[in-house]
C-alpha cells in the first residue's frame, strides 16, 4: 500500500497532462456568450450608400462571419458556408474585415457568395467591438439579438452537423414556444 | 566588455523595434499610461507577447484604440473595461482576483505549503531512524569480509 503512492502520483499526473494536452490555450472563451451582440452600422460592399446594421436581423437566428480575402483560412472555410445555405434555410451576414473592397467583389465573384449581405469594416474597429482576434470567425445570433456561440477558426463540415446546426434547431424551436 | 555592450543593444534594439508607430501625447502622464496600459495587455494573436511587444495586425490595432481612448482622457479602469469586455479578462496579462481565477492565484502558495509539510515530514522521519548497534556476529562477518579482501 505504502509502495503504490508514487504510482497513485504518477496516474494523477498523467491525467492532467492528458487533460492539458487537450485544451486549446488559442480559443479565448468570447465574453460576449449569453450577451447581446454589439451594434454597428457600416456600409454595404455592394451597395456603398446603404447600411448594414444587426438590429435589421431581429426575429431570425442568423450568423455573422467575419472573413477578408486576405484570409487563407477564410478559403477553407467557404466551400462550407456555400453548402450551408444551400442546404438550409439561414442567414449568413459577412462582415468583410480590413479588406479591400475590390479584392472582396472579386473573391465572392470566384468563390460564390453565401452571405444575405456583406457590411465592410474596413479600420477593423467592428471587429474590435466584437472581440475579433483571429480571422474567420463565426457567430451565432438568436432572435432577440443575444449571441449564442463563436467558432474560432474555419468552420468545418463537422462543427456545422454537430454543433451549429443542432443549435440553430433548438433555438428556432425555443423561440417558437 | 564589448561583449556586454553587443548584447545590450540588441537587447534595446528589439524594443524599439516592436514600438513601430510614433503617438504624440500632449500630457506626460498620459503617456505613462499609454505605456502602462500597452505593457499590461496582451496581443491575442501571439498570445505570450503584450501589445508593446507584438507586431501582429491585431496588436497595433488594439495599440492605436488605447491610444485614442488615453489621449479621450479615459482612465486605467476604462481601457481594462473596455478591453475585457470585449477579449475576457484573458487580455490582460494580470487576471483579477476572482472565483474562477483563484487556483492561478493561490495555487502557488497552495504547493509550496504541501511542499515544506512533506519536507518537515521526511526530515523527522529520518530523526527518528536510529542506527542500530551491530552484534557479534555481524562484527564478525565484517572482520571476516575485510581479512579476505586483503
Amino acid at each position: 500500500m505504502k509502495n503504490s503512492l508514487p504510482l497513485v502520483i504518477f496516474i494523477l499526473l498523467v491525467i492532467l497532462l492528458a487533460v492539458g494536452l487537450q485544451l486549446d490555450p488559442r480559443e479565448v472563451p468570447s465574453p460576449y456568450i449569453g450577451k447581446a451582440a454589439p451594434s454597428f452600422d457600416l456600409p454595404r460592399l455592394h451597395e456603398n450608400s446603404s447600411t448594414i446594421s444587426p438590429k435589421e436581423m431581429k426575429g431570425k437566428v442568423w450568423l455573422l462571419n467575419v472573413w477578408a480575402s486576405w484570409c487563407g483560412a477564410c478559403r477553407a472555410e467557404h466551400h462550407v458556408l456555400n453548402r450551408l445555405v444551400k442546404n438550409y434555410e439561414i442567414d449568413i451576414v459577412g462582415l468583410n474585415y480590413k479588406d479591400r473592397a475590390n479584392d472582396a467583389k472579386q473573391w465572392l465573384k470566384d468563390l460564390g457568395n453565401p452571405y444575405l449581405m456583406v457590411a465592410v469594416d474596413r479600420e477593423g474597429l467592428t471587429g474590435i467591438d466584437w472581440g475579433v482576434y483571429g480571422v474567420p470567425e463565426t457567430f451565432v445570433i438568436d432572435q432577440q439579438g443575444i449571441i449564442r456561440y463563436k467558432n474560432i477558426g474555419p468552420v468545418s463540415q463537422h462543427d456545422i452537423d454537430d454543433i451549429i446546426m443542432p443549435l440553430i434547431a433548438q433555438l428556432q424551436q425555443d423561440n417558437s414556444l | 566588455m564589448k561583449k556586454l555592450m553587443w548584447i545590450l543593444l540588441i537587447l534595446f534594439s528589439f524594443q524599439v523595434l516592436a514600438a513601430i508607430e510614433i503617438y504624440q501625447f500632449d500630457q506626460p502622464e498620459q503617456e505613462k499610461l499609454y505605456n502602462q496600459m500597452i505593457d499590461e495587455l496582451r496581443c491575442l494573436v501571439c498570445q505570450n507577447q503584450n501589445l508593446s511587444a507584438s507586431n501582429a495586425a491585431l496588436a497595433r490595432d488594439l495599440r492605436k484604440q488605447t491610444y485614442q481612448m488615453v489621449i479621450d482622457g479615459q482612465s486605467h479602469a476604462q481601457i481594462v473595461d473596455y478591453m475585457t469586455q470585449r477579449y475576457g479578462d484573458f487580455v490582460l496579462y494580470r487576471p483579477p482576483v476572482k472565483p474562477s481565477t483563484a487556483l492561478l492565484w493561490f495555487g502557488p502558495i497552495i504547493l509550496l505549503f504541501v511542499g515544506v509539510m512533506v519536507l518537515i515530514a521526511t526530515l523527522r522521519k529520518r530523526d527518528k531512524l536510529v542506527d542500530e548497534p551491530l552484534n557479534d556476529d555481524q562484527h564478525q562477518q565484517i572482520k571476516k569480509l575485510l581479512d579476505d579482501g586483503e
